[in-house]
């Protein structure tokens, strides 16, 4: 049984009745730290959580040091072009052994009595070795591993429970949009420079529902769209009329849609020039000549938001992000986000595409710190909670034909974090 | 002195830079951004690099949190002034401290200065403090400073404890 005490939450997290078309969500879980701990025992060490690109490790000898669900950690491509994950604390007394944030080396010293261990996390010396008995360590002078390190189509994640189901299984219909996102290169996808790492004052749970809120756009974002209209020929088209939430499977869940900016791949606007149209349409070709025509144009047109449970967001949309994040407390979120890019992608492109992610995301975008504004207002409006305690995530239920300004998407989540704070596995 | 020779020398120093510097500070702690936009030439550009940047980083390979045109960067001024651009509604309050002001060299035409600066936005009841340096392209034009293109590098780690840089810092 867990430490909590049972008596302290006695309170359903979520009411769903699905004859009333009611759901709501107990505001205690956004500011609840005894909860916040629940969350780290029973969804951040049994869930697989997101640590990185393969394109951040392309070299042996690369490695990065990461805290990831909470974990510090040491995310490494070995000389045998193995990549690891070790938690970066030296077995002898614990200090962390890489200090560095990314880097090429041959081994990892630990700066408080110079225990080294190789990038496979092998002991390799240390000072006065003899005076150690050879065989008393069972392996534990060796850095220790994460339990479960795998990778799909290079995104890697770990997973710190042994009992774990494998990745391929627990990331289900989720592979399909992460196909998606992949086939945009023949060559590969990268990170393109470096991270944005910010944060702010809100529960985690709070960016999973705006990651994939089709709701919130006019309202939150209305000086986006004023900058959209400022410019003739930033608009196109959206090239499809899908608009479909999904629910992909174990907590995960995707809006599917079309918009109206210009996407990299492979769709123009008029801002991009003629020069802008030539490159996309040679873009869409080689899609057309290596899937098939209605795929190739999925790829091209349809933006999506998919939240991968529980903390990996993936939204393509004017560029590519993925964004992580995690309870620093109940109250406080850190957030890193990224760029994804085809590698063999032109400069011009290169240079659309960050333009487009600048505009929109990140902390200083036209858009991004508004939403981090309402969230935080939705964090401090929790201190109501006690007397105005309930979150309503009802829209579109019992509807046939679900929107992605629906709620369903979000509902998803709910589900499945309620189902796994109970302490179910997958 | 040959005319060539007139027009590659600076006109300006320090003490000139140091004005201009100032009164862009106030311009900034008192929220008046369509006068601020008009220190910049047409066609400036407007980059903050992620935190904790080197100085020569570049926003064609690295992810910025702003890389503006001066289209991007005139609708940035338009939605700050807008009750609509929510994070600096209602708006923060502000103090632009700068210093450790040197031009590196140049001439009217164009000319490199740099400054260290502190920014205090506060509001809601929390104080967040920017530091770092910015980063000048110059020119003097018809006797005036203008700025060419302005980077400000934030000399911290990230910015866990500031969130977002909805601000002029």
């Amino acid at each position: 049984m867990s430490s909590v005490k049972a008596e302290t939450i006695v309170e359903p997290f979520i009411i769903e009745n699905e004859s009333k078309a009611i759901f709501r969500v107990n505001r205690r879980v956004f500011v609840d730290e005894e909860i916040r701990q629940r969350e780290i025992r029973h969804i951040f060490d049994t869930c697989w959580i997101y640590i990185g690109h393969e394109s951040e490790l392309p070299n042996p000898g690369d490695f990065l040091t990461r805290k990831v669900g909470g974990r510090e950690l040491i995310f490494v491509r070995s000389k045998d072009n193995v990549v690891r994950s070790f938690f970066n604390t030296c077995p002898h007394r614990g200090a962390m052994v890489c200090r560095e944030k990314h880097g090429n080396d041959k081994m990892f010293m630990c700066m408080y009595h110079a225990w080294s261990f190789d990038l496979a996390g092998k002991l390799i010396s240390r000072p006065e070795g003899e005076r150690y008995h050879a065989d008393n360590s069972g392996g534990l002078h060796d850095l220790a591993p994460v339990a479960n390190l795998d990778s799909y189509r290079g995104l890697y994640f770990v997973n710190f429970d042994p009992n774990a189901v494998d990745l391929n299984t627990y990331l289900a219909g989720a592979k399909e949009y992460i196909d998606l996102t992949i086939d945009q290169s023949e060559f590969g996808m990268e990170i393109v420079g470096g991270v944005q790492e910010y944060g702010f004052e809100a529960n985690w749970k709070l960016l999973v529902e705006n990651s994939c809120d089709g709701y919130h756009g006019g309202p939150t974002h209305a000086t986006y769209f004023d900058y959209l209209m400022a410019r003739p020929g930033q608009l196109s088209d959206p090239g499809t009329k899908v608009n479909l939430p999904r629910d992909l499977g174990n907590g995960h869940a995707v809006i599917e849609y079309g918009g109206p900016w210009g996407r990299p791949v492979a769709k123009p606007v008029d801002a991009w020039g003629e020069q802008g149209k030539v490159d996309c349409a040679e873009l869409l070709a080689k899609l057309e000549a290596r899937f098939d025509k209605e795929y190739a144009h999925r790829i091209a047109y349809h933006n999506f938001n998919m939240s991968i449970f529980p903390n990996l967001v993936i939204n393509n949309i004017m560029a590519i992000t993925f964004r992580t994040f995690y309870p620093e407390a109940a109250n406080k979120q850190h957030v890193r986000a990224w760029a994804l890019a085809p590698k063999e992608e032109s400069e011009i492109m290169r240079e659309r595409r960050l333009y487009n992610f600048l505009e929109f995301l990140g902390p200083g975008g036209l858009a991004t710190p508004d939403d981090c504004e309402a969230l935080k207002m939705c964090q401090k409006g929790y201190q109501n909670a006690a007397f105005a305690g309930w979150n309503d995530i009802s829209k579109g239920m019992g509807e046939n034909q679900q929107r992605n300004t629906d709620e369903e998407q979000m509902r998803v989540f709910w589900r499945e974090w309620d189902r796994r704070m109970s302490g179910a596995a997958l | 002195m040959s005319e060539q020779a007139i027009s590659s020398s600076l006109s300006i120093g320090r003490t000139e830079l140091e004005d201009f510097l100032y009164e862009e500070a106030a311009l900034l702690d008192k929220w008046q951004l369509v006068q601020w936009l008009t220190l910049f030439v047409e066609g400036a550009k407007y980059w903050v690099p992620p935190a904790g940047s080197a100085d020569d980083v570049d926003p064609a390979t690295t992810l910025f949190y702003i890389a503006d045109d001066y289209f991007r960067l005139t609708e940035r001024v338009k939605r700050l002034g807008k009750k609509t651009a929510h994070v600096e509604f209602p708006k923060s309050k502000l103090r632009h401290l700068v210093t450790n002001v040197r031009i590196l060299g140049g001439n009217d035409d164009l000319f490199e200065a740099t400054s260290n600066f502190v920014t205090y936005r506060s509001k809601s009841g929390a104080t967040e403090t920017y530091l770092g340096h910015h980063l000048y392209d110059l020119c003097v034009l018809d006797g005036e400073i203008k700025i060419l293109k302005k980077t400000s590098i934030i000399d911290t780690d990230n910015i866990n404890e500031q969130g977002k840089v909805s601000i002029i810092i």
